[in-house]
């Protein structure tokens, strides 16, 4: 008897459990839309936030976020495609494979600051290539893991196919491996920019923040993340009211890419 | 009978196995003849079957002896192709003999780039050529009817016995000397499977033709000459009826009449 | 022929690549802290609770005493109130949830990881701070407030990681146990737990790695203040908070304190998180 009582607890447990993750969610997401209401309007995107609005944050915000996609994917994609089709469960690929998820998981303000000792110590000062290779080299790990995940899908027939019509190992990676895993490893790219775009960290010590619209990297760079911390830490309502509608557009970017890449890749039963 | 491909004392063992999967292995395949290999589970005749174009060297580790000449039709003296060893002429050996695998595997490409795939690969650009053996390929496998009106269409939209013969016309439009088959058409429905076998009965006017297959009505329907093999030894080889209708060995006898496998 | 062979090397090198920057971050830690180092002593600087600009803005003491035992605490209290809620949350995907609640709650479960954390800092700043404020008294930017919001944070990390684990367990043999009469809690206590055991202990120490280096949200909630927390519901500082707040005036030994901070971070995190990669979560 008491077995069902114990067994009936728990599972009341597990769904308050439950109840409680998706409570803290809906909160969040309630506070941001009350918040959102009152503190968004057209000047936000149409102004700078030289003059309280957040034009130049949010296109800076994506600037970064786009060349640490273009420095990030390709050499995360290319030492994906090592570890699957030339390492495959070697010592080396495995070390490596382990390691790249270790560094998924390391301290984003650390890696800031690594980036600031190499990049803006010796080029005199904060700016936007050195935010961009910190927001890449976390978005790194994320793309040589779903790589990696996203080739060992395509079934090895394809690649045989491939060499015994004459194809070079390079020619089959290139022109069919990589084609069959192509929504796969788009949805991989996609989801490591929805990352990136949201860190604060790695962004304080290199690009900083930037009140104009810039369109150089060689200088401080206009960062939305920033700017919301900067914001939410001034003791003014209309500094307040600015970061959460930065919070909420932030969260409306994050939240829209995400829910994307579910609807692009569905596994395909086959 | 002229031939295409000699194998002389040819054993193979995979990487990290004690024991050989193929046991001196000694067969002739004649040119312009379909030789069909068959037996149980495991006893190395796809093991066999890929090691006519070295595809095993994808998996390093593989350790051989003896070796396997192929002919050219000049008349010319053979070579052994495990004297291969650069990479350009492993990649001639594979233009030379094509393979066609059990699972279709059309490339993630329109029908027109999946066929002029190999072609493109020996660097032919000019559109108009791509084209024409595109159509001489597709014809040749039967297929041109069905998709010449959608050649710019994906190839996996098409069927499955479609895609087979999509993958045949692809290795056909290299002009091959021989043809490796490793079961083709066990993923297949009846209709496709009879469609093929016409198809191959057909190719082997041009091009000579080496196919695996665990259904035994199979290669006595479409077989020339047959290959009976049993735990990594070639038990008896001789001519299709002889295998079928009068056994030399007995372990041949009991495969045909079912008696194991 | 030959690009082949530059394609094969290409990829090499990038797989290097990932090692290479782990190992440039611990080199060029190092190289900045050195000062620090030398000046402070390697364990004096641990232990030292000052944390003091010198007047010319160049010297100082400084020690890392506190943010050290803030970063800990901090992450202490949010594996206490995350560990029971995710594995609720894990228990409630694997075994309890109704096919039709799977997916819903499971895409919730994701939505809230990928909220960024520095909207975590604002909810808990302006709401949850102050709600718990009410509650416990004290500060609303506490120890407290900060541990519990981290503890927010990696809950969905933690759940998806355990889910995970817990679904590797062959159904035969849940199966056997459902047949022989077992109530589900019994099957999850008796069969997917154990079975499940290293991964959801990886899970757990991963989170935990994860949550030492967690800065924005703590930044806005900690307190920001230098000094040992009276109580829970005090303010004191961490380590990435400490470097988020005072990184950019800092002068040449500060600044290399701070570095020494990050590297003794990192070793922390790092060691940790490593620790539960290699031990429970590997991967072959």
């Amino acid at each position: 008897m008491s077995r069902l009582i114990i067994n009936k607890i728990i599972l009341i447990l597990s769904t308050i459990a439950a109840l409680i993750g998706i409570t803290f969610l809906l909160w969040i997401l309630a506070t941001l839309t009350i918040k959102g209401y009152y503190s968004i309007n057209w000047h936000i995107f149409t102004a700078d936030l030289v003059n309280n609005g957040l034009r130049n944050v949010i296109i800076g915000q994506f600037i970064l976020a786009g060349m640490a996609t273009a420095i990030g994917v390709p050499l995360g994609m290319l030492a994906g495609i090592y570890l699957r089709e030339y390492g495959a469960n070697s010592k080396f690929a495995m070390i490596i494979r382990n390691f790249s998820d270790v560094m998924m998981s390391a301290p984003s303000i650390v890696i800031g600051i690594f980036v600031y000792g190499i990049f803006v110590v010796p080029f005199g000062g904060f700016n936007g290539w050195a935010g961009s290779i910190a927001l890449s080299i976390m978005m790194i790990p994320i793309v040589v893991s779903t790589t990696d995940s996203m080739l060992s899908l395509v079934p090895q027939e394809l690649r045989e196919a491939g060499i015994a019509l004459g194809a070079s190992k390079a020619q089959v990676i290139l022109s069919i491996v990589l084609s069959a895993a192509k929504i796969g490893l788009i949805t991989g790219g996609l989801l490591a920019f929805a990352r990136v775009i949201g860190e604060t960290a790695p962004l304080l010590f290199t690009s900083a923040n930037n009140n104009f619209l810039s369109l150089s990297l060689n200088g401080q760079y206009p960062s939305l993340t920033v700017s919301i911390y900067q914001l939410a830490t001034f003791p003014s309502q209309t500094s307040q009211n600015l970061a959460w509608a930065g919070s909420v557009i932030l969260t409306l970017l994050v939240l829209f890419i995400n829910l994307t890449t579910r609807f692009i890749f569905k596994p395909r039963k086959q | 009978m002229k031939l295409a491909i000699d194998t002389k004392k040819f054993s193979f063992t995979y990487p990290k196995n004690s024991s050989p999967t193929l046991k001196n292995i000694n067969m002739p395949v004649y040119a312009n003849q379909v030789t069909a290999l068959i037996g149980p589970s495991g006893c190395g005749k796809s093991t066999l079957l890929r090691s006519y174009n070295r595809i095993h060297d994808v998996y390093p580790g593989n350790q051989y002896d003896g070796k396997i000449l192929l002919y050219n039709n000049k008349g010319e003296k053979p070579e052994n192709i495990f004297d291969y060893k650069k990479e350009n002429e492993l990649i001639k050996l594979r233009q030379r003999v094509g393979m066609i695998f059990q699972k279709p595997t059309p490339f993630p490409m329109s029908i027109k780039d999946n066929i002029t795939y190999g072609l493109r690969l020996l660097g032919i650009k000019n559109k108009t050529e791509l084209l024409d053996r595109a159509e001489i390929a597709l014809k040749g496998s039967a297929l041109w009817e069905e998709v010449k009106d959608r050649l710019n269409s994906s190839a996996t939209g098409l069927s499955g016995g479609q895609q087979q013969r999509l993958c045949i016309a692809r290795a056909v439009a290299l002009k091959p000397e021989v043809l490796l088959f490793d079961e083709p058409t066990s993923a297949l429905d009846p209709i496709s499977t009879a469609s093929i076998e016409e198809l191959i009965i057909e190719l082997k006017r041009e091009i000579t033709i080496l196919i695996v297959t665990h259904n035994m009505q199979q290669a006595s329907r479409i077989s020339d000459m047959t290959g009976f093999m049993y735990l990594g030894d070639l038990v008896e080889f001789d001519k299709t009826e002889t295998i079928f209708l009068n056994p030399k060995e007995k372990q041949t006898e009991d495969y045909i009449t079912g008696r194991f496998g | 022929m030959l690009f082949n062979r530059f394609f094969k090397s290409l990829s090499y090198t990038s797989a290097w690549l990932v090692l290479g920057i782990l190992v440039a971050i611990f080199i060029v830690l190092y190289h900045y802290s050195a000062g620090a180092i030398r000046h402070f002593g390697f364990f004096h600087f641990i232990t030292n609770q000052k944390w003091i600009v010198g007047e010319d803005g160049d010297g100082g003491n400084f020690g890392g005493l506190i943010p050290i035992l803030g970063t800990i605490y901090s992450t202490l209290i949010a594996m206490f109130f995350a560990v029971p809620i995710a594995m609720g949350i894990a228990i409630f995907l694997t075994e309890i949830a109704p096919e039709f609640l799977k997916k819903p709650v499971g895409m919730a479960i994701e939505l809230l990881a990928a909220i960024p954390s520095i909207i975590y800092g604002m909810w808990g700043l302006f709401y949850f701070g102050p709600l718990l404020q009410s509650w416990f008294g004290g500060q609303s930017n506490s120890l407290l407030t900060a541990g519990i919001v981290l503890g927010i944070m990696v809950i969905p990390f933690m759940a998806a990681l355990s889910r995970d684990a817990m679904k590797t367990t062959p159904s035969v043999l849940t199966e056997s146990a459902y047949s022989m009469g077992a109530t589900r809690f019994e099957v999850i206590k008796d069969v997917i737990f154990p079975y499940a055991k290293r991964g959801i202990i990886g899970s757990i120490i991963l989170s935990l790695g994860r949550a030492l280096g967690e800065t924005m949200a703590v930044a806005f909630l900690i307190g920001g203040v230098f000094r040992f927390p009276d109580s829970l519901t005090s303010a004191t500082i961490s380590i990435p908070v400490l470097i988020a707040n005072n990184f950019g005036e800092a002068g040449n030994l500060q600044l290399s304190s701070m570095f020494y901070m990050a590297l003794i971070l990192f070793i922390i995190s790092f060691f940790t998180i490593t620790l539960a990669k290699f031990y429970f979560l590997r991967r072959d």
